[in-house]
């Protein structure tokens, strides 16, 4: 945790809890922040994130809109650019593309485009990811598509206290965020979260796990799966360490070079596919500049390069990667 | 000289504008007309490598710049939009340092011309995506709605062209459903690039399309200051007062090319842009002006060498600036003082 | 208990809608299960009798967990998917299967799946398995170190920085693969971990460095126990390639004879003191020797020379090796342009060449361009040496002790002299009897000739 949170007491909770309770907390700490997207007002979400806001806020704070993602974003942006602090929800990352005219062409360059005499803060949040059931349209991983695109900035936190930090963050940032949200860890990832208000500087990645033969960085639902797999190999004498991402671009070099001129070995884990995905750019950065530090090939464990994952079980379990082949990746790398 | 319904007989409907105002209206028209001409020779002297002229729109754009209260409204133009950003308050510098991509220029020469933003004056930055920034438009009307300041409303302006996007008919519609205090000014000129209007959509006014949205809708003639100033006041002060958006479709004609890149020889005949020219608005509020009595000629010329004084000087100025520098390139991506960006820049 | 929805991780009996002894079939609402998303009828998995409700109603239990018993009426036609017997199990066991179970059936699914193979290598792990970092090595493109060695950029920079010799170093890392680790263990370990790359070795017992003595010889007897099993070193494994390549491409003939180095001898004692006070380095037999070889190979360039397909390399250069023992491994540091060298240039090139050797600190330089090598045998007391030839190389000749013995002059006067044999291996595709003896017997003369004085 960093120096601005506050280690009062905390409170056990889900991530979906977390992000409940950091949103409920916004809306009550500031006018200007309002929630738009679909179904997120009477039915208060599909998850129950916001269930009960639109009763306490009213309307106008909360907002049902039309079923038009570019109109959810694009409105949004200029809510946004005329100085409120819109929170925009994507209900799954699978219908954000719609909106990609919208976050690309217009919210990344506001400020650019115009020097500063614009900006865009505004948060874009999603839930994302695999491993319930949901098939081809409600479990792909989109961070690849747009951490490519400067003026962006994306977020994927793992944990409760992470998803509190980095959303009160994300919310403070004065351009625009994407905030990804693991949908399969909502319910089962439990963590204690901090009381009071904090944020955690987006840019900056955690070491959940402290280790010594390889690194491994991830984030989601593959990184609480990525401690388990070497909270077992510990047990095998073979010290790994688990790197949490949690902010995709900015990407935090510094933490990433210096586990890997500790170990030497470096494992990338991420659900998304493996062409193009973050593992590429986090394998060129650390060849470009820990070339010497090297004593195993970068690898890569990712999702399979098929567009999207089944619906039966099967079909989902072999693109989703298990514990246990991160298990073995691991120990391979560590005897390399 | 075809006379408009605005102007039969002496009596000129003013509509309730005075002789200042008026005439503030011709000079705008004069002024854009004046620039978008420099534009033109600044690109045939090889000193701009690109240009896009709006004539033809003067009328619509003086027009409904007057009904735009400045210090309250906000507008989110298009790229043809001159006259409307000089008529709520854009200087003509300012303009040509857009043009020469200068340091002076707000985007310092960033944006493309004629890709307007100031801040200061209400002028939404936009992008060359089309009807992309319709749903800012909306977005800056919920804003107001949101805050609870009655009074204020929001120009959404773009061409037929843009009407097609998806983007259009989501900001129509959500200002629909919530109500919000703006006006869809649409500048039909009947011209997408070589795309014309009948390919463009089925009905014959963008403004029939309103009532599908559960909106009023009007067509005015885009090629009288006056009359497109009615019909944008009277949608503003219906926006204002919490009566909701409405589009507002302003028929006028692009005289010229989409812009220095484009050669309409290709796709229209010139039988049919000399006939339009006819009705060019610029000399003929002019003849109105001076026939209604508000100017008379020699008025009219020295407002025109005015505007020409005005327009060289600013060119002047704006040719003297530097570019920005390479520097410039990195800067303003992302917030520079917000403390995360500073740990980890 | 079902799992209603996509995150849905636990579930609640609303109502039960059978009592134990109710008959339920295939498909029937039994029980109305509620989540926080979602409520529902539950269809029994089996045609049977409800035999015991677990759960009550009202109580929220953990998805997977059992909330009925239902005997199966039918066993046969509806068998529980994994096979186990107690009813109860085959309903939970349904459940999981139709609604999908995170437990441990899951894992060994995917435990067998990671042991197929992998087909086109991109589904699951992806990639090929690397544990064979000499194929990785291949598809990597990572340039060979000097012994076709592959190693990672982290091993040849920390073996630069700390003057490891890749070639001693054992791997510990997949299929032998020297890692970072073995780097720094080496340089921890000390110069005799570390040995120059170019290795050659007699069939004598290994020949120390001239004035080392037999302490390393020690060393390595003391390594190597009965009933060890001494893994390879790079080094070592090295050296065998050599040895078998050279003894199975050149056919090796030998011959020797044996010189009076009295006089030379003498010479020797008379300068060693002040040269090695003037110099700091010993001066041995050696460099007359070699003073001597290479005259003699002026006038024999065919021992100067290779084999090779295209006809037999005479070479322009005299490059003699030095057969020195260092760390349990052979190197043959090169004295280039030995002809060029008097006495002196010879005893210091050796000299520096000795020294570096025991440091450790010989390069490539060092060892590269022999064209002929003179092995000390005698050091170690050996009298006979049949040495194998460098690989590339025509002749290679030994120095045997120098040992005091009764001889018959030519006036067949019995005198003490002091005898030295000197034998020699050669490539018997490139020269025979006639030129390798020619060879010798003028090296003998030579040597005959030298001192009891003389400028070095």
């Amino acid at each position: 945790m960093t120096a601005t949170a506050q280690q009062q007491t905390g409170v056990t909770m889900t991530n979906v809890e977390a992000v409940r309770t950091t949103l409920y907390d916004a809306l009550k700490r500031d006018d200007r922040v309002l929630i738009m997207g679909e179904d997120v007002g009477a039915r208060g979400n599909v998850f129950l994130i916001t269930k009960g806001f639109l009763e306490e806020f009213g309307e106008q704070r909360i907002i049902d809109t039309p079923l038009a993602e570019a109109s959810i974003v694009g409105v949004a942006i200029g809510m946004a650019m005329e100085g409120l602090r819109p929170i925009a929800e994507i209900q799954f990352a699978d219908f954000i593309y719609p909106a990609f005219n919208q976050i690309v062409g217009e919210a990344a360059k506001t400020r650019y485009r115009s020097n500063g005499d614009y900006t865009c803060p505004l948060v874009i949040r999603t839930p994302y990811g695999g491993g319930v059931r949901g098939a081809l349209s409600h479990s792909v991983s989109i961070e690849a598509l747009f951490y490519h695109v400067p003026g962006l900035t994306i977020v994927a936190p793992s944990t409760p206290a992470d998803i509190k930090g980095l959303l009160n963050a994300a919310i403070e940032c004065p351009d625009p965020v994407l905030f990804l949200e693991h949908k399969k860890t909502y319910r089962s990832v439990k963590g204690v979260v901090p009381s009071g208000y904090y944020t955690i500087p987006i840019g900056k990645a955690d070491v959940k796990k402290a280790g010594t033969q390889v690194s491994v960085v991830s984030y989601g639902y593959n990184l609480h799966q990525a401690l388990d797999a070497a909270n077992r190999l510990e047990g095998e004498g073979i010290s790994v360490e688990v790197i949490d991402l949690r902010s995709i671009r900015p990407m935090d070099k510094g933490t990433i070079l210096a586990s890997v001129r500790k170990t030497r070995k470096l494992l990338i884990i991420h659900e998304d596919n493996k062409f193009g995905g973050i593992g590429a750019e986090i394998s060129a950065m650390v060849s470009e500049e820990a070339f010497f530090e090297l004593d195993a090939p970068i690898r890569r464990l990712a999702g399979p390069d098929v567009p999207a994952m089944g619906y039966a079980l099967p079909l989902e379990e072999e693109f989703m990667t298990s514990t246990e082949e991160m298990v073995d990746a691991m120990r391979e790398l560590a005897k390399f | 000289m075809a006379k408009t319904t605005a102007t039969r007989g002496r009596e000129l409907d003013r509509a309730g504008l005075s002789d200042e105002q008026l005439v503030a209206m011709l000079r705008n028209m004069l002024l854009q007309r004046q620039l978008d001409n420099r534009g033109f020779q600044l690109n045939r002297q090889g000193k701009i490598p690109f240009a896009l002229g709006s004539e033809g729109h003067e009328a619509v754009q003086s027009g409904a710049a007057m009904a735009f209260k400045r210090g309250q409204d906000v507008l989110v133009p298009y790229y043809r939009d001159l006259g409307l950003a000089l008529g709520v308050g854009m200087s003509p510098f300012e303009i040509l340092s857009s043009l020469f991509a200068r340091q002076t220029d707000r985007s310092m020469g960033r944006q493309f011309p004629n890709h307007y933003t100031n801040h200061d004056l209400g002028v939404l930055s936009i992008s060359s995506i089309i009807a992309g920034h319709c749903t800012h438009a909306a977005g800056v009307a919920a804003a107001f709605k949101y805050r609870g300041e009655p009074g204020r409303a929001v120009i959404c302006s773009n061409g037929e062209g843009a009407t097609s996007q998806g983007e259009w008919h989501e900001s129509v519609n959500y200002a629909a459903v919530h109500c919000l205090p703006i006006v869809f000014l649409v500048q039909n000129n009947e011209w997408a690039i070589s795309t014309p209007q009948d390919r463009q959509m089925k009905v014959a006014n963008v403004a029939d399309k309103a009532p599908g949205y559960g909106l009023p809708g009007a067509v005015c003639d885009g090629f009288s200051p006056v009359a497109t100033y009615k019909a944008m006041h009277e949608a503003l002060e219906r926006a204002r007062t919490g009566g909701g958006p409405s589009i507002v479709e302003a028929k006028c004609y692009r005289f010229l090319s989409h812009s220095t890149d484009d050669d309409d020889r290709t796709y229209r005949s010139r039988e049919i842009i000399e006939e339009r020219r006819k009705l060019d608005p610029v000399p003929r509020f002019e003849q109105v002006l001076i026939e209604a009595g508000v100017i008379d000629e020699a008025h009219a010329k020295s407002l025109k060498q005015d505007v020409l004084r005005e327009t060289n000087e600013a060119t002047d100025a704006a040719e003297a600036q530097p570019y920005p520098t390479t520097e410039s390139l990195y800067t303003n991506v992302v917030a520079a003082d917000y403390h995360p960006w500073q740990e980890f820049a | 208990m079902p799992q209603l929805g996509e995150t849905v991780t636990e579930g609640t009996v609303a109502q039960w809608l059978k009592k134990p002894g109710d008959s339920v079939e295939k498909y029937e609402a039994f029980v109305e299960v509620s989540t926080d998303k979602v409520n529902a009828e539950v269809p029994s998995p089996v045609t049977g009798i409800i035999r015991e409700l677990i759960v009550k109603e009202g109580e929220t239990v953990p998805t997977g967990t059992p909330i009925a018993i239902i005997d199966d009426v039918v066993a046969e036609t509806t068998p529980a998917p994994n096979g186990s017997a107690s009813p109860a199990e085959q309903v939970a066991a349904t459940l999981r299967q139709a609604q999908g179970d995170t437990g441990a059936s899951k894992a060994e699914a995917n435990h067998q799946a990671s042991d197929e193979p992998v087909p086109g290598g991109n589904v699951g792990l992806s990639g090929p398995s690397y544990s064979a970092p000499a194929n990785n090595g291949a598809s990597n493109g990572a340039p060979a170190g000097p012994n076709g060695v592959r190693t990672s950029p982290a091993v040849r920079r920390l073996a630069r920085e700390h003057s490891v010799d890749l070639a001693s170093v054992r791997g510990s890392g997949s299929n032998g693969r020297i890692t970072a680790n073995d780097i720094i263990a080496a340089a921890k370990a000390g110069p005799s971990a570390g040995v120059a790359a170019t290795i050659m070795a007699t069939a004598a017992p290994v020949a120390p460095a001239a004035s080392s003595g037999g302490a390393t010889a020690r060393v390595a007897a003391r390594a190597a126990r009965p009933g060890d099993l001494i893994p390879l070193t790079q080094a070592r494994k090295i050296i065998a390639q050599r040895m078998v390549e050279s003894k199975h491409t050149a056919p090796h003939a030998w011959t020797m004879t044996e010189v009076d180095v009295t006089n030379v001898w003498k010479w020797r004692a008379r300068e060693k003191d002040a040269f090695e006070k003037e110099y700091g380095v010993k001066l041995t037999l050696l460099p007359f020797f070699i003073r001597a070889a290479v005259e003699s190979l002026a006038a024999f360039p065919l021992m100067n020379a290779s084999f090779t397909d295209e006809g037999i390399r005479v070479h322009a250069d005299v490059n003699v090796g030095l057969a020195i023992a260092a760390g349990g491994n052979l190197v043959v540091p090169v004295i280039r342009h030995a002809d060029q060298l008097s006495i002196r240039g010879i005893a210091l090139a050796a000299g520096e060449l000795i020294d570096k050797a025991r440091r450790n600190r010989l390069g490539a330089d060092d060892l590269a361009g022999g064209t002929f090598t003179v092995n000390n045998t005698g050091a170690n007391g050996s009298i006979l040496s049949a040495p194998i030839l460098v690989p590339g190389q025509t002749g290679i000749v030994t120095t045997e002790a120098v040992v005091k013995r009764p001889v018959v002059r030519d006036d067949d006067s019995i005198a003490i002299r002091s005898m030295m044999n000197v034998c020699m291996s050669l490539d018997h595709r490139v020269v025979d009897g006639a030129v390798a003896s020619g060879f010798l017997s003028d090296l003998k003369k030579r040597l005959e000739a030298m001192g009891p004085t003389g400028s070095l």
